[in-house]
């Protein structure tokens, strides 16, 4: 089975600082794929990496097939790689069902294929923020909405794009336990509709319950990457988050 | 629930009411009125004030389509109206029987262009930096139109204005409205079909947040450039009858500080969401110029504007629109 994404060799550099280093990972179609890391290991310039929003001095990323280097985010968006900021960042001078709305036009419709005009776009993004259970806010601004809700607005928005690859950075930083079960059921449903997922988390209880694979970014480098339960006990990664 | 919202959302947008098409029919019929009225009161002055509001109606839209729409802040206004008014002065001297609609287009045409080029170079600026750099073009374009001898140099040039109006007869003053008019119902008619398209969003989602729009497929640049070709575009037309207008262009008056701060203020005090903001702003703000003018002094007008500004700024951020727009439920 050929990967869905395909990451080899991959480096990146802010001047001096060497962010990330020969990165090479694999996600093959439909899977699950958790991505760890300490605070600075690298892990968002990965994402930044792969979805365009940064550049990469070294190495290549292929998505679906096609080599997406030099391809800017929004044609990689096209493409269907869909990305949620770590830190929400709706449109906040337009309803939630117009957030929703800009993937519908700009990525979706200029796919090509089929395409939603009028009244079939509006459905749409209700059906999405029904998903997500906003449903009832469709027309409150983002302003209005809690930090769980702003967490699932940023998803549904990653969602309308129709992605095959999500890449969901830290979505559940600063929730409850109660709110990280919904947005973990959230993306396992979605996974279940047959989109990749690729989760970038600190929560462990949550990484260990989604995940069929883990990797693990340490200063740049990937040091461990397979069975969960195997890489949370590898001494390498011990060493990374305990300390000797 | 979701059908009910959608019923809801459904009623909302037909009560956003005309097409495109029966909106231009509205517009040039309010235009064939305000025409008619003016040329009812009979005073080639009505003219002559009525043409100075319509012309801050057009680059107010003009400047708001970028300002407003996209969120990038341009000060350079006067360097496209500029290009518009003295690319009128070149054909005024090369191709003089050229008809006014046309020279219209083409300082459009080559506004828009300068649009363009400065997009691409300065588009990668964000925020206040873009702004600068606006402004350093209208400094830029002004130098260049003060030391370019043809169109008069520093001394400036004459036109001479024709006595009569061409097809509608009457004074010629009352042709520069009609031109005026027709531009007008031109630019609101494309700045109300760019709020409700595709475009629209596009342009408000790069206003919310660049990198969210990129990552939602938006391809920025291209909007930010259509966004300043169209918005350079509106500004050189509307400058372009000036020199008839005025029947004497020179740096001073063709660059003058007072077309920035109104196609600014305007739009800012009407309300910046949609088109009719810099409408309402225009209408009040240049109609009670127009009023002081006569009244007080015609010096008094740039104080007055610039005390609105900073009012409307404080006070309803959201301009005259935005105190009467009902609230969300």
């Amino acid at each position: 089975m050929t990967a869905l994404l395909h990451v080899e060799g991959l480096g990146k550099r802010f001047g001096g600082f060497v962010a990330l280093q020969e990165i090479d990972l694999e996600v093959q179609p439909g899977e699950r794929l958790g991505l760890i890391g300490p605070n600075g290991s690298g892990k968002s310039t990965l994402v930044n990496c792969i979805c365009g929003t940064l550049n990469n001095e070294q190495g290549g990323v292929r998505f679906d097939g096609t080599a997406v280097n030099g391809l800017t985010a929004h044609q990689r968006t096209r493409l269907g790689l869909a990305r949620s900021f770590q830190l929400p960042r709706p449109f906040g001078s337009l309803t939630l069902a117009e957030n929703l709305r800009i993937p519908i036009l700009y990525a979706v419709n200029a796919r090509g294929g089929h395409s939603l005009s009028g009244q079939a776009i509006l459905t749409r993004c209700l059906e999405l923020l029904g998903q997500v259970g906003l449903a009832e806010k469709a027309h409150r601004l983002p302003r209005d909405l809690t930090q769980i809700e702003m967490r699932k607005l940023e998803l549904a928005r990653a969602m309308a794009a129709e992605p095959k690859l999500l890449i969901a950075d830290e979505a559940m930083a600063g929730l409850s336990h109660a709110e990280v079960d919904e947005i973990l059921a959230l993306l396992i449903r979605l996974n279940g509709q047959g989109v990749t997922v690729i989760m970038i988390e600190h929560i462990m209880r949550a990484v260990m319950a989604f995940s069929q694979r883990l990797a693990v970014l340490v200063a740049g480098r990937k040091i461990a990457d397979g069975d969960p339960k195997q890489v949370v006990r590898d001494p390498e990664v011990v060493r990374a988050y305990l300390g000797e | 629930m979701a059908s009910l919202v959608a019923k809801q959302e459904e009623e909302r947008e037909g009560s956003r009411g005309l097409g495109n098409i029966a909106f231009i029919a509205v517009l040039a019929v309010a235009a064939a009125v305000i025409f008619g009225i003016t040329r009812w009161v009979g005073q080639s002055y009505a003219f002559f004030a009525a043409y100075v509001v319509v012309q801050y109606i057009v680059l107010g839209t003009a400047w708001n389509i970028l300002g407003g729409y996209t969120g990038y802040v341009n000060f350079g206004i006067t360097a496209f109206f500029a290009i518009g008014a003295y690319s009128t002065v070149v054909m005024y001297k090369l191709t003089p029987w050229m008809p006014l609609p046309v020279m219209v287009l083409v300082g459009g045409v080559l506004a828009a262009l300068v649009g363009l080029g400065t997009g691409y170079l300065t588009l990668r600026l964000r925020g206040v930096f873009f702004s600068i750099a606006t402004l350093a073009l209208a400094v830029v374009v002004q130098t260049l139109f003060t030391n370019w001898d043809f169109v008069g140099g520093a001394r400036g040039a004459y036109v001479l204005r024709p006595r009569l109006a061409p097809l509608i007869g009457g004074e010629y003053i009352q042709y520069l409205f009609l031109v005026m008019l027709g531009l007008c119902v031109i630019v609101l008619a494309t700045a109300r079909a760019i709020e409700r398209s595709a475009l629209g969003y596009g342009f408000a989602a790069i206003r919310d947040d660049e990198a969210a729009a990129e990552a939602s497929g938006v391809p920025t640049l291209r909007l930010k450039l259509i966004a300043t070709a169209l918005s350079g575009a509106f500004m050189g037309m509307a400058g372009a009858p000036l020199p008839y207008y005025v029947a004497y262009l020179d740096p001073a008056s063709g660059f003058s500080l007072n077309y920035a701060v109104n196609a600014i203020a305007m739009p800012l005090i009407g309300g910046t969401a949609n088109w009719v903001g810099p409408v309402v702003g225009a209408i009040l703000v240049g109609g009670l110029q127009q009023y002081i003018s006569v009244t007080i002094s015609s010096a008094v007008n740039v104080l007055i504007t610039g005390l609105l500004l900073v009012a409307f700024v404080i006070l309803a951020p959201q301009g005259i629109v935005g105190l009467f727009k009902r609230r969300q439920p």
